[in-house]
C-alpha cells in the first residue's frame, strides 16, 4: 500500500485502488482536515489536466504528404507469416541439445570423491576433445563459417543497394 | 470518407488493398502522433517529420497488428520508438526544467514570453508548463489525459509495467504542479480562483 497521502489520494482519484482502501480513503477524506485539503488540491489539478491539455495541429498538408508517401510503398507480408515457427523451435532444439550434452559431459568428468583442497574436482586436463573434433571436422566447421559470412555479406549489401535506389 | 467506421474496419478495408481509407487513420490519430513527436522535440519541422514516419511505418506493417490491442496503443508505441529514434539518430537534447536553463533557453525561445493572446487561457498555460517537463512526463501526461489510454496500455506503449506506469505518471503530475507553481503561479491563481 502506498504511503505517501497524494500517491494514495491519485490512486484514488484515478480509481486504481482496491474496495479496502478506497474505504480507508473515503474515510479519511471525512475525518481529515489535511487529507481533505490534499484531495480538493489536487482534484483541481486533475480537472485542470483534463480540461486543459491539448493537443497540437500539424501543418494542413500532413495527411496529403502521407498518402503520397504511403502511394510508393507496400504493406509488408505479416512477420508469421514468413517466420516459420518449426525452424525456430528446430534452432532452439539444436542449442538446448548442445548445451544439454556438454553439461552432462562437464559433469561425467568431476571427481566428486576428490577431497583435496585447492583442485577443482573439474578434470578438465583430461579432456580430449581431439577424439571428437578432428582436422577434417575443423576444416568443414570453418568452411561453413566462411559460406555463411559470405551469404550475410550479401544480404547486407543487397539491402543497402536496394535502399539506395529507393532514395 | 469512411468516418463512422471502427478502426479495425476500416484496417480490413486497407488490408484489403483500398490504400485511400489510410487517409482517415491519418486524419484520426495525426493530432496525437504529432503532439507526441513534439514532446520529444521542441522543432514543429521534426515533429512533423517523425509523425509521417510514423504513418509510414504503420502502414507498412499494418499486417502485424493483431487486432489483441487497440490501434491507437499500437500506433502510439510505434510513435514512441519512432521519437527515441529520431533523437538518437539526430543527438537531439531533450530538456527538463530540472535543469534551470531551460528556463533560459524557453525565455530565449519564445516558449514563455510569447506574445499570443493563448498565453492568459487554460489550456495554453498547460501547454506551456508541459514544454517544460522532460518528454517522458510530457508524453505519460498526454497519453493519460487526451489519448484515451489505460495505465496498462499506456505501459504497453512505453514497454513498462502498468505499475511503472503509474508510478512514472504520479511523478510526471507532480512534476507539472510544480512547474505551474513555480512559474505560473499568478495564473494559475487566476485560473482557479
Amino acid at each position: 500500500m502506498p504511503n505517501n497521502i497524494e500517491q494514495r489520494l491519485w490512486n484514488y482519484i484515478d480509481n486504481v485502488c482496491d474496495e479496502e482502501e478506497r474505504e480507508k480513503i473515503e474515510v479519511l477524506l471525512q475525518n481529515d482536515d489535511e487529507w481533505k485539503k490534499k484531495y480538493q488540491e489536487l482534484q483541481q489539478v486533475n480537472r485542470l489536466m483534463h480540461e486543459s491539455v491539448e493537443l497540437e495541429e500539424p501543418s494542413m498538408r500532413f495527411t496529403k504528404n502521407v498518402m503520397e508517401e504511403i502511394a510508393q510503398s507496400h504493406i509488408a507480408p505479416a512477420t508469421k507469416t514468413y517466420i516459420n515457427k518449426r525452424i525456430i523451435n528446430g534452432i532452439a532444439a539444436f542449442f538446448i541439445i548442445v548445451i544439454s550434452g556438454l553439461l552432462i559431459y562437464g559433469f561425467a568428468q568431476i571427481n566428486w570423491s576428490s577431497t583435496e583442497n585447492n583442485v577443482s574436482p573439474f578434470a578438465l586436463y583430461k579432456l580430449d576433445i581431439s577424439k571428437y573434433f578432428g582436422k577434417q571436422f575443423l576444416n568443414i566447421f570453418l568452411m561453413l563459417n566462411v559460406v555463411l559470412g559470405l551469404i550475410l555479406f550479401d544480404m547486407f549489401f543487397g539491402k543497402k543497394k536496394l535502399k539506395h535506389r529507393h532514395n | 470518407m469512411y468516418a463512422g467506421a471502427g478502426d479495425n474496419e476500416i484496417i480490413s478495408k486497407v488490408l484489403q488493398g483500398d490504400q485511400q481509407f489510410f487517409a482517415e487513420l491519418v486524419n484520426r490519430y495525426r493530432h496525437f502522433v504529432f503532439t507526441i513527436a513534439l514532446r520529444y522535440t521542441v522543432n514543429r519541422e521534426d515533429a512533423e517529420e517523425i509523425a509521417q514516419d510514423v504513418f509510414v511505418k504503420a502502414y507498412r506493417s499494418l499486417a502485424d497488428f493483431r487486432r489483441d490491442s487497440k490501434f491507437s496503443t499500437w500506433l502510439y508505441a510505434i510513435t514512441t520508438n519512432t521519437c527515441i529514434t529520431f533523437l538518437r539518430k539526430r543527438k537531439i537534447v531533450t530538456y527538463s526544467l530540472d535543469n534551470e536553463k531551460i528556463f533560459e533557453f524557453a525565455n530565449s525561445t519564445g516558449v514563455i514570453n510569447g506574445k499570443e493572446a493563448e498565453h492568459k487561457s487554460k489550456a495554453g498555460l498547460m501547454n506551456k508548463a508541459i514544454r517544460l517537463l522532460n518528454a517522458d512526463d510530457a508524453t505519460i501526461i498526454t497519453l493519460f489525459y487526451k489519448g484515451e489510454q489505460s495505465l496498462e496500455e499506456i505501459g504497453q506503449i512505453m514497454g513498462i509495467t502498468s505499475n511503472t506506469a503509474k508510478v512514472k505518471l504520479h511523478r510526471a503530475r507532480r512534476r507539472l504542479k510544480e512547474k505551474l507553481e513555480t512559474h505560473f503561479a499568478g495564473e494559475l491563481k487566476n485560473i482557479l480562483d
